[in-house]
């Protein structure tokens, strides 16, 4: 594997609160190469929103890194000052949220935001960065770009608006987009085309993609790799199709059944009993194991790291043992 | 007969060229002043359907369709503009202005999206399960009550401890148990689930799906289910009407409809769902978005966006018809062009 874009290395960030210290992500790593699509997903509470706003570096107080490190480009980015930190966010690594709506500002016109996020980046004049604005909104798709660019946010519909996001997150010509949830305020119609144009634009500006969402179907239709997460950590990561199809991990085996299928028939879906634990009451071991039915002893003592499953790589004793046996 | 009309005695619930409009006109001096005419939303335009005995109609379409201003009409929380809702052979309008209205409202219940916002914050789960039984008189003293209220936390899930505490202490998932157990309080023959699950993640989703599904083969219920995920709906229900701003685009039975959809919008929607078992499938999404329903298109509110369109379809506004087992609402498929 060539030089990774992004390294992330056993991540923790912490909540201080008055009662207790909450743990959100513990000991995350994972490395994402140039141009590759990484997907991560989870369900709610899971610590997969929150992983992409360490690495953009918008951590919302009193939430604070506390060990492991971020390298971007071979750089340590996780320590920058914060005015340090600006010119990385926005110039080498762009950021697309959920809610199109408010990622916008409603008193600029989307040209007047997207001039100033090429200029604050990129030593070009105001003619250019113009021209620049006209050349992104057209490659997203927006129909007569010399005219809208002149527009406020809300006379663009939702769809419309996420293109315009969009082509703010790629105005700099970023090198690692962080999407989190891009499609999920939309339409089903409109989140195809919104995918679709975020792979073929990320493609051909040659950006690497870290995919936020809980969608399982967007993931699969668009990322290489995907990782899991369950309570903070990372329990399943490896190539789409393997995570999807043969997952190693009784959680993702159990999040995957537990989506109905549009091409099969079943009387019952298959589900995982419980919820998420809450941060403050984490099990001892696995955090999964008051809810997996293959669970065991050292399931409920021994925390499991990442090791090497079948095709992927899994937090899980079960494989363990596996590892054992044909040793 | 075709399969998609159903047998009279059958049917629980039928709905006739049912339509709402909504008045979103500016303030009257607005009007005066600034010269606007008055604008209306057509919000659902002549929709009629029938659900049959203990089985399950599910309506999907795109936000805005109209789909759960029809789950409102059926309970009676909106008065419709024109047309009927028929509750067991009797006119719903009637009969709730009459004074058998507790009896019918005993007999449906709603089930709605945001578990967060349908369950009073301030009261204990007992009293929120409970309140439909004292409502309609069902059961006053407090003992049969608390018993009541068990039972039906255990069907669904829960346990009878929870009785006691307050909708802040479950999780999503759970608190849509809550409301399932309030809504099944009545004893109902007909459920309107709006878009049940769409606030939970997937493994919570899939709790509250097979709950639902036991639960309607146990008692016997008849479901309307409203939801933009064709997936889920697949999965519950036994027929399914696509909607599209305001009207029924196709009414079919589901094994007919996923195997083969007409109605271009369906093929489109069915084509635009991200599926986990289509890794890298390459696909060409459609063009366009819903328009905006204060002014739909002329003829076909389909045809902007629609592949198929003729002069025809710019025209001619298409009925819904029997079309090969289905009733389907497309010029194409009628001309047999598609």
């Amino acid at each position: 594997m060539n030089q990774a874009l992004l390294e992330v290395k056993n991540l923790r960030v912490e909540f201080p609160t008055r009662h207790a210290t909450l743990v959100a992500l513990d000991d995350i790593s994972f490395q994402i190469a140039p141009g590759e699509i990484l997907g991560v997903v989870g369900e709610s509470g899971a610590g997969k929103s929150l992983t992409g706003s360490a690495i953009i570096g918008l951590l919302d107080p009193p939430g604070r890194i506390a060990a492991g490190e971020i390298r971007f480009d071979g750089r340590r980015i996780d320590n920058l000052p914060y005015d340090e930190m600006r010119k990385v966010r926005g110039r080498h690594i762009g950021a697309i949220f959920q809610d199109p709506l408010t990622s916008l500002n409603p008193l600029f016109t989307v040209g007047q935001q997207l001039i100033e996020t090429v200029q604050t980046h990129l030593a070009v004049s105001a003619d250019e960065a113009r021209q620049r604005a006209i050349r992104l909104l057209e490659e997203t798709g927006i129909q007569a770009a010399e005219q809208r660019i002149d527009q406020y946010p809300h006379q663009f519909s939702g769809g419309m608006r996420q293109r315009v996001v969009i082509a703010l997150a790629l105005a700099a010509e970023p090198k690692l987009i962080v999407a989190d949830e891009p499609t999920t305020a939309l339409d089903v119609s409109v989140q195809a085309q919104i995918i679709s144009l975020l792979k073929r634009l990320c493609r051909e500006h040659g950006a690497a993609v870290m995919l936020v969402t809980h969608d399982m179907g967007v993931i699969a239709e668009t990322c290489d790799r995907v990782a899991v997460m369950y309570a903070g950590r990372i329990v399943e990561i490896g190539p789409v199709h393997e995570v999807i199809h043969s997952s190693a991990h009784p959680y993702t085996t159990g999040l995957m059944g537990s989506i109905p299928a549009m091409d099969e028939e079943r009387d019952r879906l298959l589900q995982i009993d419980g919820a998420m634990p809450r941060l403050n009451a984490i099990p001892h071991g696995c955090a999964f194991h008051p809810r997996c039915d293959r669970a065991f002893d050292r399931c409920r003592s021994e925390r499991p790291d990442l090791m090497q499953a079948t095709a992927t790589r899994a937090a899980c004793w079960l494989h363990a043992a596996e590892l054992k046996v044909t040793a | 007969m075709s399969s998609v009309q159903a047998d009279p005695v059958d049917v629980l619930v039928e709905v006739r060229d049912l339509s709402k409009t909504f008045d979103v006109s500016a303030p009257w001096l607005n009007r005066v002043v600034e010269r606007k005419p008055r604008q209306f939303v057509h919000a659902v335009d002549g929709v009629s359907f029938a659900i049959r005995r203990g089985k399950t109609l599910a309506l999907v379409g795109e936000s805005g369709c109209g789909k759960s201003t029809v789950a409102r009409m059926l309970v009676g929380l909106y008065a419709p503009s024109d047309g009927s809702v028929h509750f067991d052979g009797k006119d719903i309008a009637a009969t709730l202005s009459g004074k058998d209205a507790p009896g019918l409202r005993r007999r449906m219940q709603m089930i709605f999206q945001d578990p967060y916002a349908s369950l009073n914050p301030r009261w204990k789960v007992r009293d929120i399960v409970g309140e439909p039984l004292v409502e309609h008189g069902l059961l006053t003293d407090r003992e049969e009550l608390g018993t009541r209220v068990a039972d039906l936390l255990r069907s669904v899930g829960l346990s009878a401890a929870d009785m006691e505490k307050f909708p802040h202490q479950f999780s999503g998932g759970q608190r849509q148990r809550i409301s399932i157990a309030r809504a099944l309080a009545t004893q109902p023959e007909f459920l309107v689930c709006d878009e049940p699950t769409s606030a939970l993640d997937v493994s919570v989703q899939a709790q509250v799906l097979n709950i639902m599904k036991e639960l309607q083969s146990r008692l016997n219920l008849t479901y309307l289910f409203i939801s933009h995920n064709l997936a889920v709906v697949r999965h519950v229900s036994d027929q399914v009407g696509v909607m599209y701003l305001g009207r029924i685009a196709e009414l079919a039975d589901k094994t007919e409809l996923f195997a083969r959809p007409r109605h271009p919008y369906t093929r489109m929607l069915l084509d635009a769902i991200p599926d986990i078992h289509m890794t890298g499938r390459p696909r060409i999404p459609v063009q366009g978005e819903v328009p905006n329903p204060l002014s739909p298109p002329s003829g076909c509110s389909f045809h902007p966006r629609c592949p198929h369109a003729t002069q025809r379809c710019q025209q001619e506004r298409p009925a819904l018809k029997v079309q090969a087992g289905a009733l389907i609402a497309c010029h194409a498929v009628e001309e047999g062009r598609i």
